[in-house]
């Protein structure tokens, strides 16, 4: 992975808060496991950042590698790789995402 | 892909003592019981699945939803 690649998910992680790495962004996900996330979060009515990575081949296996987790979508909390679908949906509903994502956002 | 095969590799590539994988080919649900997972949070016991993935994840498995026990949790859930 390009080393720039790595400094900008860096930065776009830092920047952030909130920031989840998906196919398509909040009004259009373009798959099923990245619109769950994006309803989840939508549901906490917190501001939040997306990344889309069908706009960038080299973000979109950047992220893979930088968090070593071979699937989109990622979220990432508080500077934190939370994980994935499968993880957020499980921390959903066992009521740990939302202390998180509500303590972040401030 | 097969869920077979899935499980093939899961057991080949981790040690475990009990795994089951249902799938259509490219959506797959997966419950896996081992030892590895002890102390490990969520994001960790996945990566060691992934892991004994290896190149499968890239390829072949578009979706695996997994749901990860150590055998204490697993006996807890069985009785």
């Amino acid at each position: 992975m390009s080393q720039d690649i790595q400094e900008t998910i860096k930065k776009q992680i830092g920047d952030n808060k909130i920031i989840l790495f998906m196919k398509g962004n909040k009004q259009a996900p373009q798959c099923g496991f990245s619109a769950q996330i994006v309803q989840m979060l939508n549901s906490y009515d917190v501001p939040y950042e997306t990344v889309d990575v069908l706009l960038d081949p080299e973000i979109r296996q950047g992220i893979k590698d930088f968090s070593n987790w071979p699937t989109i979508p990622q979220l990432y909390v508080g500077g934190e790789f939370i994980g994935g679908c499968d993880i957020c949906t499980e921390m959903f509903q066992n009521g740990q995402l939302e202390p998180l994502v509500k303590s972040a956002a401030g | 892909m097969e869920p077979d095969k899935i499980k093939e590799l899961i057991e080949n590539g981790m040690s475990a003592e009990h795994v089951k994988v249902d799938g259509d080919g490219s959506h797959f649900e997966a419950i896996i019981v081992s030892n590895e997972f002890e102390g490990k949070s969520l994001i960790q016991r996945h990566q060691v699945v992934y892991k004994a993935l290896g190149d499968a994840m890239k390829d072949d498995i578009h979706a695996l939803s997994m749901k990860t026990y150590t055998p204490e949790q697993w006996q807890g859930m069985s009785n």
